[in-house]
């Protein structure tokens, strides 16, 4: 078992960071909203699997169907990864105008807002499902079955550790979400809009009488969650190359953990829980085989939560120095 | 005011619910009885059967072809204006066993059909299996076979192809036969189909000598790498996956992407489908090996019987024959011989179902006391130059 440990360690690393940094882009939208609005935006799910169509269009309405290289490929990765921030961002836009806002606006409690986004969750999935998989995409009678992506980038090895190689997309997914991250930490810490963030998170009426526009604040708050998820789903898509309209469930769920998991409301909170939840994954799964690696990474979350309650980062945005 | 108002409307609401409710009742009353007199009334011009499986879910890949089979037998019946027609009822359970009783009450309550084919899958068929038998509904399932459904005591039951105690074995033969694999890596989806299909052929790997190595992995995610890193580091001459076709193919693509290249695929029914080389790309698919206890007619088919059957497949679907297209068509010509010879009640037709043996196009249809059909032959199908074709049947197959 030990042996087992350490001949797949490498491989089972490399595919944890590459795994765990998806979970952590969608994670950043989950603790983004939760530290603004005290609410879980459970429709997040469906705004990252609205993120992997949005990256799709690109090679279908391009007809592309076999593997690019050079300036083409870097030109349409980086299509797809603009095209699913749109998508991504724009859903997330919608949903908070169209299913949180109105109840905001009324004084609903959060739980009210919950129903609206598991309302709001199955209604994008069967508007997939049902409309724009077959009508879109092209695809009749198909709405529910897996769509692939034809290989755009050939899957070759850009460096090996220890014998093990490394593929060029998984260091693209790694790169691609610290790039992210970095920019968004950025964007929260620096910039007047961040601080905007940051000071609705903290305390909402005082940053109203600081001349804070709530509703612009809870919009970008939105809209950068939701460009983290599509960037998510198309490093995903180009990836691991299939997507279908219940995908968001599976990685919804594993990003609201690895977001708990880092502290919720905790934006590097999310990245340090999205990419230990993929390594435990991996890990856990050469120990008792790759049935029991849901059981394990949730025993993981159960026992970080009973000694450090709020996550393994704590710290959330509403106590972040201004 | 606007508690009041809310208040009111609260009560209204309620009572409004209580008639309908009523009125429900007394409809379900007042209708039971016209419906049992002129059932026969009805049944004297149209029966009607039932087909039941994933038509448009994930794995509809595997039930559609069925379903056209059936299609087309009743189709062809119904052409030669007979007393009594037959008309086919679809039942779209997504392979979704909680979906499926749904279907299967209504199918029974509200359609009163005769008999049903299906329901397609395992899981779904362990679960309308007792709703049937209770309300003594004739089945023939075309593609479930998972071996304890036959060990019911099930009357209405049967299934027209061998389960997968036949299936197993055949294929664990074949690796260790035909293909010569000493060292085999065994993956199964967790699935009421996949796991006893990939213990099968544990065991019988097991007794042939090979050495087995197993995993396995959850089919609603599409991340298996940390199958694929198990699979890597124990460098296996073959691989058996047990499950369906959608997993299969991202399995197969992740396989080969890690570098896993040489060790032969091999997989049984669930993944017999176009998807499995979509889902892993036509190079990566090169070569894979699938095993089915069904008969899919290949264009090269001499037999004039299966040749016609391919025939007017292809002219009323545009598509050749797929998995289980032949076993539909066989079940549902038992049904049509079973109202052919005058039986259109479920319990006649259910008699009829137990004497009956007729030369099928997959097979010599006659079934054993508790359902199944006595034919067990299982046939290996490669994948050569991006498409799924016949080796032969499993026992005397040889791989080129």
């Amino acid at each position: 078992m030990l042996n087992d440990f350490i001949n797949q360690f490498w491989p089972a690393t490399i595919d944890g960071l590459a795994f765990g940094s998806i979970y952590a882009l969608i994670a950043l939208g989950y603790t983004m909203v939760y530290g603004v609005l005290r609410l879980i935006n459970f429709a997040h799910s469906e705004v990252f699997m609205i993120g992997t169509f949005g990256a799709m269009f690109v090679p279908f309405v391009l007809g592309i169907n076999s593997a690019l290289t050079g300036i083409a490929l870097v030109g349409v990765i980086i299509a797809m990864i603009l095209a699913g921030m749109l998508a991504s961002a724009g859903t997330a836009i919608a949903l908070e105008q169209i299913a949180y806002r109105p109840l905001r606006k009324r004084g609903a409690s959060r739980l009210a807002a919950l129903i609206s986004a598991i309302g709001a969750s199955i209604f994008l999935q069967e508007l997939f499902a049902l409309l724009v998989i077959p009508e879109v995409f092209n695809r009749p009678q198909q709405g529910r079955i897996q769509m692939g992506l034809p290989r755009l980038m050939e899957r070759t090895e850009l460096f090996s550790i220890f014998g093990h190689s490394v593929r060029v997309d998984q260091v693209l997914v790694i790169v691609a979400a610290i790039g992210m991250m970095i920019a968004l930490d950025a964007l929260v810490n620096r910039t007047k809009i961040g601080r905007g963030i940051r000071a609705t998170a903290q305390n909402p009426e005082a940053a109203v009488l600081m001349g804070v526009d709530i509703n612009k604040i809870v919009r970008m708050t939105f809209l950068i969650g939701g460009g983290m998820a599509g960037v998510a789903g198309a490093l995903y898509l180009i990836s691991y190359e299939n997507t279908n309209y219940y995908i968001g469930f599976l990685f919804g769920i594993k990003a609201f953990t690895a977001a708990v998991l880092g502290g919720i409301g905790n934006l590097r909170g999310a990245l340090v829980g999205g990419v230990m939840l993929g390594l435990v994954e991996n890990y856990g799964a050469i120990f008792f085989g790759s049935d029991w690696k849901h059981v394990i990474s949730f025993t993981i979350l159960v026992l970080v939560l009973m000694f450090r309650p709020t996550g393994i980062l704590g710290e959330s945005l509403q106590q972040a120095r201004a | 005011m606007r508690p009041k108002t809310a208040r009111l409307g609260g009560v209204l609401a309620a009572g409004v619910a209580l008639t309908l409710g009523l009125a429900a009742c007394g409809d379900g009353g007042t209708e039971a009885k016209p419906a049992d007199g002129g059932s026969s009334a009805a049944a004297s011009s149209t029966v009607k059967i039932g087909f039941m499986g994933d038509l448009t879910g994930p794995n509809a890949g595997i039930v559609i072809p069925p379903r056209n089979g059936a299609k087309l037998v009743i189709d062809e019946y119904n052409k030669t204006n007979p007393a009594v027609k037959v008309e086919l009822v679809e039942y779209d359970s997504q392979g979704d066993p909680s979906k499926a009783v749904a279907l299967a009450q209504q199918a029974i309550k509200t359609d009163k059909v005769a008999s049903m084919i299906g329901p397609a899958f395992s899981g779904e068929s362990a679960q309308v299996g007792p709703v049937l038998e209770e309300a003594e509904i004739p089945s023939i399932t075309a593609s479930a076979t998972n071996t304890k459904l036959a060990e019911n005591g099930w009357k209405f039951w049967h299934r027209i192809l061998p389960n997968d105690s036949v299936q197993g074995p055949g294929i664990a033969d074949f690796i260790a036969g035909a293909a010569a694999a000493k060292n085999v890596f065994v993956i199964d989806d967790k699935s009421e189909y996949g796991k006893p299909l990939a213990d099968a052929v544990r065991a019988q790997l097991t007794t042939k000598g090979a050495k087995v190595v197993d995993d396995s992995l959850d089919p609603a995610e599409s991340d298996f790498s940390s199958v694929v890193n198990k699979v890597a580091a124990a460098k296996p001459d073959a691989i058996f996956f047990g499950g369906y076709y959608a997993a299969a193919g991202n399995l197969l693509k992740q396989l080969r992407d890690k570098g896993v290249k040489d060790a032969k695929f091999f997989s049984g029914d669930g993944s017999l489908d176009r998807g499995l080389i979509d889902g892993a790309g036509a190079p990566n698919a090169e070569g894979a090996l699938v095993g089915c206890p069904c008969y899919i007619a290949t264009p090269d088919v001499t037999d004039a019987k299966v040749k016609g059957f391919a025939d007017a497949y292809k002219a009323a679907f545009s598509a050749d024959p797929s998995i289980y297209a032949a076993e539909g068509y066989d079940a549902a010509t038992v049904f049509i011989e079973a109202v052919k010879a005058g039986n259109t009640t479920p319990d006649k037709i259910n008699t009829f179902i137990g004497t009956v043996d007729l030369a099928g196009v997959s097979k010599q249809v006659k079934f054993g006391p508790n359902g199944e059909v006595e034919a067990k032959d299982i046939y290996m199908y490669q994948v050569k130059d991006g498409a799924i074709t016949l080796l032969g049947k499993a026992a005397e197959a040889k791989l080129s």
